[in-house]
């Protein structure tokens, strides 16, 4: 059953992130790439790793996907296909993916895997503490570099949309 | 995957009666999904003819009277019409994208359904972290209400589906950290402990001054979500004819239609189970009767759905920079305060418990 599922997800995978970078259209390339991160979630769903599925939702395909497509909606021309490259370059591209994935498939076929039977749900508590310890194996201290992150660009976006405004408003008159 | 199924599980046995394992696994999924299909399809229909009847209640009209007894046939042909008119689509479009985007939005207000508990026995997917799924499920929507914008190559439809990005995007902030308020207080996110959390009082009551605060906020930002009255710029009438389904007939526009209803059941429901006790009688006074938690849950929802629609047939519509700035200026920073009271009253201990 689950191995029925799990290649059937695969195949929704690899199709729709195919379809993704061959689409000639923006916007519909996008949606594809939906599909392969909503893919993933379903993954993660099927090992039995709920938050981190819901997490992989809300800020992929809920965030960051709902970003791009607002980013394409206002690119000016948006009907535009895009241009078939010159076939020298469609071969260098094809051999560099050729590497790359022969690199990717040796690794991990001359990696031994250990199978862990693991019939453990984690629960959001477990998730809770282990970020906020700050013993050996706690994040406490990532977690916090990347609230500091995350404010600074915060504030930077604010900067630059509103750069302008307060540099008029600080110059004394 | 060893998901606790409470009424997979009774219907599982039921199966594997007379079918090998694998096959009743299948049919039992397959059985759920049907029969949460047919209840929230008919339940859609029903909530359209309760939104027409208070409207009529609201503007001392009649409302639907005429097909079937106090027209409570009304919604059931207004479908059977769409069903079978004619799907028109624009020439210039994405047609593959066109045809797409109902089903985005219609499939995430289903899922969305599949976590409730509506008694302690009737919940079809018992997640652990059912209120954080909720949430991410409802991002989802927002997609296909963007693609049918943009893909039905019409400006009004595109202006009506960026203000419905921008307001979701926003909104959805609110309706999180309302929750997380609320979640302070009952320490899992799992919906059916969080009901179990309420025996010693709902939360409304446990959690008093924040707790009322957070059932505010939600509730003006639950609205917002749903692209309903007095926050509908998505499709205000007057200035962009229908909004993002301008251009959208038949079947697919009912998808539309419906998932907004489901979208307003869910809000009420998730309300319901995290504010007033989910399926847990008033005072337990039909505690020893499990069975009728499913007509307290279906009532606290109606009573929050008629709440929904009462805003909507009392308030004016909203400017689109004065519903932002509602948003930015006011809920968001009061929620921040909000959840920091909750954390002061759960450390020192100041719930008011049974």
């Amino acid at each position: 059953m689950e191995r029925i599922i799990f290649y059937i997800l695969a195949l929704i995978m690899i199709v729709f992130a195919i379809a993704s970078v061959s689409s000639k259209k923006m916007l519909r390339s996008v949606i594809y790439l939906l599909f392969v991160l909503c893919g993933i979630a379903g993954l993660y769903f099927l090992i039995d790793y709920n938050f981190l599925a819901a997490i992989q939702l809300t800020v992929y395909a809920g965030g960051i996907i709902v970003l791009i497509i607002f980013s394409v909606v206002l690119v000016h021309h948006i009907e535009m296909e895009l241009e078939l490259a010159k076939r020298s370059k469609q071969i260098l591209v094809g051999l560099a993916c050729l590497i790359g994935l022969g690199i990717f498939l040796t690794t991990i076929y001359s990696h031994t895997f250990n199978v862990v039977e693991n019939s453990i749900t984690t629960t959001a508590e477990d998730i809770g503490l282990g970020l906020l310890s700050y013993e050996t194996g706690g994040f406490i201290l990532p977690f916090e570099v990347i609230s500091i992150l995350l404010l600074a660009s915060m504030i930077g976006a604010i900067v630059i949309a509103k750069g302008k405004k307060l540099t008029d408003k600080n110059e004394p008159k | 995957m060893n998901i606790s199924l409470n009424i997979t599980k009774t219907i599982t046995e039921l199966l594997s009666g007379f079918m090998p394992e694998g096959a009743a696994n299948i049919g039992a999924m397959v059985t759920i999904a049907l029969i949460y299909l047919a209840i929230f399809a008919v339940a859609g229909l029903y909530l359209v003819l309760l939104e027409r009847k208070v409207a009529a209640w609201f503007q001392l009209r009649l409302g639907p009277n005429r097909v079937g007894p106090w027209g409570l046939l009304q919604t059931m042909a207004d479908a059977l019409k769409l069903v079978s008119k004619e799907l028109t689509g624009t020439v210039k479009a994405d047609k593959f994208l066109y045809n797409l985007a109902p089903y985005f939005v219609i499939v995430s207000s289903l899922m969305a359904l599949a976590v409730f508990p509506f008694t302690k026995e009737f919940q079809a997917f018992d997640i652990n972290i059912g209120i954080f799924f909720l949430i991410a499920i409802s991002s989802i929507g927002v997609i296909g209400i963007l693609l049918g914008g943009w893909a039905s190559n019409n400006k009004f439809a595109l202006i009506g589906a960026m203000r419905s990005g921008v307001q979701t995007i926003s909104y959805e902030l609110s309706v999180g950290l309302s929750l997380l308020t609320m979640v302070l207080l009952t320490g899992t996110l799992q919906l059916s402990e969080i009901v179990e959390v309420q025996k010693n009082g709902w939360l409304i009551v446990q959690g008093h001054i924040p707790a009322i605060i957070a059932f505010m906020i939600y509730m003006i930002a639950g609205t917002a979500e749903t692209n309903r009255a007095p926050f509908d710029m998505v499709e205000a009438e007057s200035e962009l004819g229908a909004g993002f389904h301008t251009e959208y007939s038949g079947m697919k526009f009912a998808y539309f239609f419906l998932a907004e209803f489901i979208n307003m059941f869910i809000i009420a429901a998730i309300a319901t189970t995290v504010f007033f006790g989910g399926w847990l009688s008033p005072f337990g006074i039909t505690e020893s009767i499990p069975w009728l938690g499913v007509f307290w849950f279906i009532g606290k929802t109606f009573l929050l759905v008629f709440l929904m629609m009462w805003f909507r047939w009392t308030f004016p519509r909203l400017r689109v920079d004065q519903l932002l700035t509602l948003e930015w200026k006011y809920l968001l920073p009061l929620n921040l305060l909000n959840i920091i009271l909750m954390a002061v009253i759960v450390w020192l201990n100041l719930t008011i418990q049974f």
